[in-house]
Parts: structure tokens; C-alpha cells; sequence
């Protein structure tokens, strides 16, 4: 029987191995999602297989009630809502994983991890790490989804001996690790909750807006670790095999983002990045130039006139819901000759892969949809560069300025095509709060407005 | 006097030795409760069976991952969202026993989390998945 049970999570392990696996291309992609349903099916029917069976009414209503919340969010979100909800998803896996190292600590026999009423004492080191990982992926999955969904100012809330307090607070939760491993005591072990929660809020809230796609990737992986952790603790291999999976996955997207940003994950960590507001506005003596300010129209003539564009979106772009109309835009120009293409900065939106899923929404066919890397030679030759609501990764300063907070940023090099047009409310600067240069530029045109209104003006234009 | 200084000498190194000898004995009677012990500890060895499995996860993991086109990072985090949730497995064990405790409120509670992260995260991937089409599948719009 347990022989059986350990071959099923095996089977069930590679099956989610298979699913990321999958996402090697948009065209497996749909498959690998397949495998991860057969997995987790294959999970939990085993698992039923283990518990009592007058116990199933139970767990068939907690199913349902769960999975018919989890079915009716996931449909109705708007893929604008993305982050949020990846963030709420997050926060539910961390409360998840503390109730469960809870049920282990007060019922240690279900899962034979004690002698008696004596827990080993591996498993109450993991239990302890397992349930502050778990707390801490809750409570700061919690301020992230504030912060996305606005109900938290995204602006970086910074404030005195910040870190040496949580610096402390890590201090205590090991010394609590120590009481719970000494006496069992289950003080100890809600005292560790209580103060990870704590700790988990004190260190997303000084993160700003625009860092979050770092964030969203380090709790994703922080979910991976707590899942890990609680294998740890139940003695569970498809636990550690799928939660070192997902902690390695949301490691890696967290690399990739400080990398699009030129910055260190513990730079992004300690926070208040973009919390001066502007204080480098005044740089070079920028402030008096003038700008060339275009209408839609003559937007529109430009566009129809060139004969490459590449579109650079941004958050902006989300923010206004302009995707839909941009597309629109774009098939008048291809309609008319033009090759379109899109390029998207590794860290533009709020999360890894925004932007490409907001396009694949607008129906941009993923082939014309390019990575930094592969389009960034090719701006030479482009006729016109349309920025919409993106700034700070098109800020040639990342390059020239080595005083420029974004100094050593990657950047699309959009100043290199023959024109560049920039869909912006206003000129206020972007989330690192430096002025762009390329905004003064004489081969610069800015397009002052909603970033969704301005592009229907522009269609309207282009039909005339 | 010299002589009398030698039998008192070899009292107390007598006595020296009787103490000697207990503090060996309960040495070893000690040293017997630690094997017994770490032979509960060697029963349970299951600590470095998980390592092995854990660190050759993440590389599987590590391997994969970064072939991963970069265009399906949201999928990616909503599907490693979804699988992450296979902690309902200690849900529901803890969910599984007869008797009403507070173990198996917690379990049902987690049970319940973790299906809206499976339902969820599934679904939305897919619904994201389905948006990816090449240009060739696109149909172009007439105006």
C-alpha cells in the first residue's frame, strides 16, 4: 500500500515536472498545463486513498467550496488584474502551509512523525522553518496584493531602524526555533507565527510599485520553499520534489527581473527604491528645454508614413487598458504596409511576462512579439518607435549617467530609431523618478494623453 | 608519619577510584540511552532522503525553468502557483481522522485554501495559454 502510495506521488511529481517543461514554447505550453492537472489529480486521489472514509463529506465540502471560489475568480479576472491575483494566490499557499504545520504540531500522529506524544526533533526544526516560511509568504503576499490592487499606496513606505528591526524580529524567530526544538512548547510555536506574519508585512511594505515584479517572484518562490519545508516535516517526497520545482522557478524569475533592472536582489529587498520622488528632476539642467508636442493626427500621418514600427509598452499601457486598441492601431498600419513589431523590456508591468500577456489578450500573435535582446539591434533601422506608457526602460541616462539611480539598466534603445513617439499623461518622470532625456530630443514627438483614448484618436486619424 | 601519609594517600585515591568508577558506570549507562536513541534517530533517517530528493529537484527545476520562454513568465508563476498548492496533500491528512480536533479543522481549513489556488491557478493558466497564438492562427480583423 505504501509502496503503491510513493509510486503514485512519483508519477505525479513528473507530471509537473512535465508541466513546466511545457512552457518551453506557447505551443506545448497547453499540454504541460494538462500534465499539471493530471498531476495534482493523481495527488490528491491518492491521498483520499489514506484517510478515513467518513471523513470525505468533509473534505468534498471544503473541495468544493474551494475550488468553486478559486473558478469563479480565475474566469472573471481581468488579465489586467494579473498580479494581484498571482499575489493572492500566493498569500492562500502560505496560510495553507502554516494550518498545515499547525495540524502536525497538534496532531503529530497522523503523520507518524513522533514517538508518543514526542515529536523528532528534525521534524520540529522543519516544522518551525516550514510554518515561518508559510507566515511570511502569507502576510507579505497580503501587502503585495494591497499594493497592486491599490488599496496600499505602491509608493515605498520607508521608516527609521527599519532594518534593524527586522533584523531583531529574525533574530527572535530563531531563538523561538530554539524554545520550540528545547521544549515542544506550543507557545513557542505560535509565537513563531505571530512574528513571522509581522515580519512578512515589515518586509514587502518598504518595496515600491514598480519593484514588484521582483517581489511577486521572490514570494513565489518563497511559496515553492514553504511547500518544501512542509515536505520536510510530513516526510513527503512529492512535497519537496514539487515545492523545490516551484522555489527554483520563482528563484530564477527573480534573478531574471533584478538583472532587467541592473540591480541586486538585496537592493530591491531592503527597499525604498524611487522613495525620493523626483529628487534627480532637476539633472543637466533639463528642466527648461521645450518639447515637441504631436495630436493624433499627426501621429497618424507619421505612422503610415514609415515603413518599420516597433511598439514599446509599458504599465501604463495596463493601467489604461489600451491593449485592445493599440492592436487595433497596429492592424490599420500592418493593413497599410507597415511591419509592426512589439519589444518588451524584461521588467515592464508588474509581473514576469506582463506585457506578452496583455498583447496575447489584444490578439498580438506571439511571433511579433519580441525580447529585449532580440530586437534591441534592429531600432537602428526602425522608422518610428512608439512608446506607450513605458519611461524609465527607454531612459538613455541607464547608459551615459553614472550618477542616474538606473545607471547600468538594460535598456531598448528606441532613441536610435529615426522617431520616437511617447503616449504619456504628463511629463512627470517615471517610477525611478529621473527625468528623460529622450523627451527633449529633436526627433522626439510626445502624445499627450490617456494612453487607450489616444490610440482610438490615432485609428480614427489613420481610417480618414 | 611517613608511613601513615602513604595508607591516608592510598585512601583517598581508593575513594578516588570508587568515585571514578561510579561517574563510568553512569557514563556508560548514558552512552547506552544515546545509541538507543540515535538508534530512534537512525529509524528516522528520512531527513537525508529528503535532502537527496530536495537538491536534485532543484536542479531539475533549475534546468527547466530557464528554458521557459520568457513570453510565458505570467503562466509560468500562475501554473508553479498551482502546483505549489499540492501541500493539500498534508491537508488533507491532517483532515482525514475521525474525531473532531483541532488538527482536522486546521487540515479542512487548508483544504479549502489550497482548492482555490488548484482551481484557480489551473484555470487561469489556461485561460492565458489560450490567448497565445501565432500569426498564421491569428485571423485578421476586417474594418
Amino acid at each position: 500500500m505504501t509502496s503503491l502510495v510513493s509510486l503514485a506521488y512519483l508519477v505525479s511529481g513528473i507530471c509537473f515536472i512535465m508541466a513546466l517543461r511545457g512552457l518551453a514554447s506557447p505551443v506545448t505550453a497547453r499540454q504541460g498545463n494538462m500534465f499539471g492537472i493530471v498531476g495534482m489529480t493523481v495527488a490528491i486521489i491518492t491521498t483520499l486513498c489514506l484517510v478515513e472514509a467518513s471523513s470525505l463529506w468533509f473534505i468534498a465540502i471544503a473541495v468544493a467550496l474551494g475550488g468553486a471560489i478559486g473558478a469563479v475568480v480565475a474566469r472573471n479576472i481581468k488579465m489586467t488584474a494579473l498580479p494581484q491575483l498571482v499575489a493572492a494566490f500566493h498569500s492562500l499557499v502560505g496560510l495553507a502551509a502554516v494550518l498545515v504545520a499547525g495540524a502536525a504540531f497538534t496532531n503529530p500522529g497522523a503523520y507518524g512523525i513522533s514517538t508518543g506524544d514526542t515529536i523528532h526533533i528534525s521534524s520540529l526544526i522543519e516544522m518551525g522553518l516550514g510554518v515561518a516560511i508559510g507566515a511570511i509568504t502569507f502576510s507579505g503576499s497580503l501587502v503585495a496584493f494591497c499594493k497592486l490592487q491599490g488599496l496600499v499606496s505602491g509608493k515605498p513606505l520607508v521608516f527609521k531602524f527599519q532594518h534593524q528591526l527586522n533584523l531583531a524580529l529574525g533574530i527572535l524567530v530563531l531563538l523561538l526555533v530554539v524554545w520550540l526544538i528545547l521544549g515542544q512548547s506550543p507557545y513557542a510555536f505560535w509565537s513563531i507565527v505571530a512574528v513571522t506574519f509581522l515580519l512578512g508585512f515589515l518586509l514587502i511594505l518598504p518595496i515600491g510599485g514598480a519593484d514588484m515584479p521582483v517581489v511577486i517572484s521572490m514570494l513565489n518562490s518563497y511559496s515553492g520553499w514553504a511547500a518544501a519545508a512542509t515536505g520536510f516535516t510530513l516526510e513527503n517526497p512529492l512535497l519537496i520534489i514539487t515545492g523545490a520545482l516551484v522555489g527554483a522557478s520563482g528563484a530564477i524569475l527573480s534573478y531574471i527581473m533584478c538583472k532587467g533592472m541592473n540591480r541586486s536582489i538585496f537592493n530591491v529587498i531592503l527597499g525604498g527604491f524611487g522613495s525620493e520622488g523626483g529628487a534627480g528632476a532637476a539633472v543637466a539642467g533639463l528642466g527648461d528645454r521645450s518639447v515637441k508636442i504631436g495630436s493624433a493626427e499627426d501621429a497618424g500621418f507619421i505612422l503610415k508614413n514609415a515603413s518599420t514600427v516597433v511598439i514599446v509598452p509599458g504599465y501604463g499601457m495596463a493601467v489604461a487598458q489600451a491593449q485592445h486598441a493599440l492592436r487595433e492601431m497596429a492592424d490599420h498600419l500592418k493593413k497599410a504596409g507597415v511591419q509592426v513589431r512589439y519589444a518588451i523590456h524584461p521588467v515592464a508591468g508588474r509581473m514576469p511576462g506582463h506585457m506578452n500577456v496583455l498583447l496575447a489578450e489584444a490578439n498580438v500573435p506571439y511571433d511579433e512579439v519580441m525580447e529585449l535582446e532580440e530586437i534591441n539591434r534592429d531600432f537602428g533601422q526602425t522608422d518610428v518607435a512608439f512608446v506607450i506608457g513605458a519611461n524609465d526602460v527607454t531612459n538613455p541616462a541607464a547608459k551615459t549617467d553614472p550618477s542616474s539611480p538606473i545607471f547600468g539598466m538594460p535598456i531598448l534603445d528606441v532613441e536610435k530609431a529615426k522617431t520616437v513617439l511617447f503616449i504619456k499623461r504628463s511629463m512627470a518622470t517615471g517610477y525611478a523618478g529621473v527625468e528623460n532625456e529622450l523627451f527633449y530630443r529633436p526627433n522626439t514627438m510626445m502624445l499627450f494623453g490617456d494612453a487607450k483614448k489616444m490610440c482610438e484618436e490615432i485609428v480614427k486619424a489613420l481610417e480618414a | 608519619m611517613a608511613m601513615n601519609d602513604v595508607v591516608n594517600g592510598l585512601g583517598s585515591l581508593a575513594a578516588e577510584q570508587e568515585k571514578l568508577a561510579a561517574f563510568a558506570r553512569s557514563l556508560a549507562t548514558q552512552a547506552q540511552a544515546m545509541t538507543q536513541s540515535s538508534g530512534v534517530e537512525a529509524g528516522h533517517s528520512f531527513f537525508i532522503t529528503g535532502l537527496t530528493v530536495f537538491v536534485l529537484a532543484c536542479f531539475v527545476g533549475y534546468y527547466v525553468v530557464w528554458r521557459v520562454t520568457p513570453a510565458l513568465h505570467s503562466p509560468l508563476m500562475a501554473v508553479t502557483n498551482a502546483v505549489s498548492s499540492v501541500i493539500i496533500v498534508g491537508a488533507l491528512l491532517a483532515a482525514g481522522p475521525l474525531e473532531m480536533t483541532e488538527a482536522k479543522l486546521m487540515g479542512l481549513g487548508a483544504v479549502t485554501l489550497a482548492s482555490i489556488n488548484i482551481f484557480g491557478g489551473f484555470i487561469v493558466t489556461q485561460r492565458m495559454l489560450q490567448m497565445y497564438k501565432k500569426k498564421s492562427d491569428v485571423k485578421p480583423e476586417r474594418h
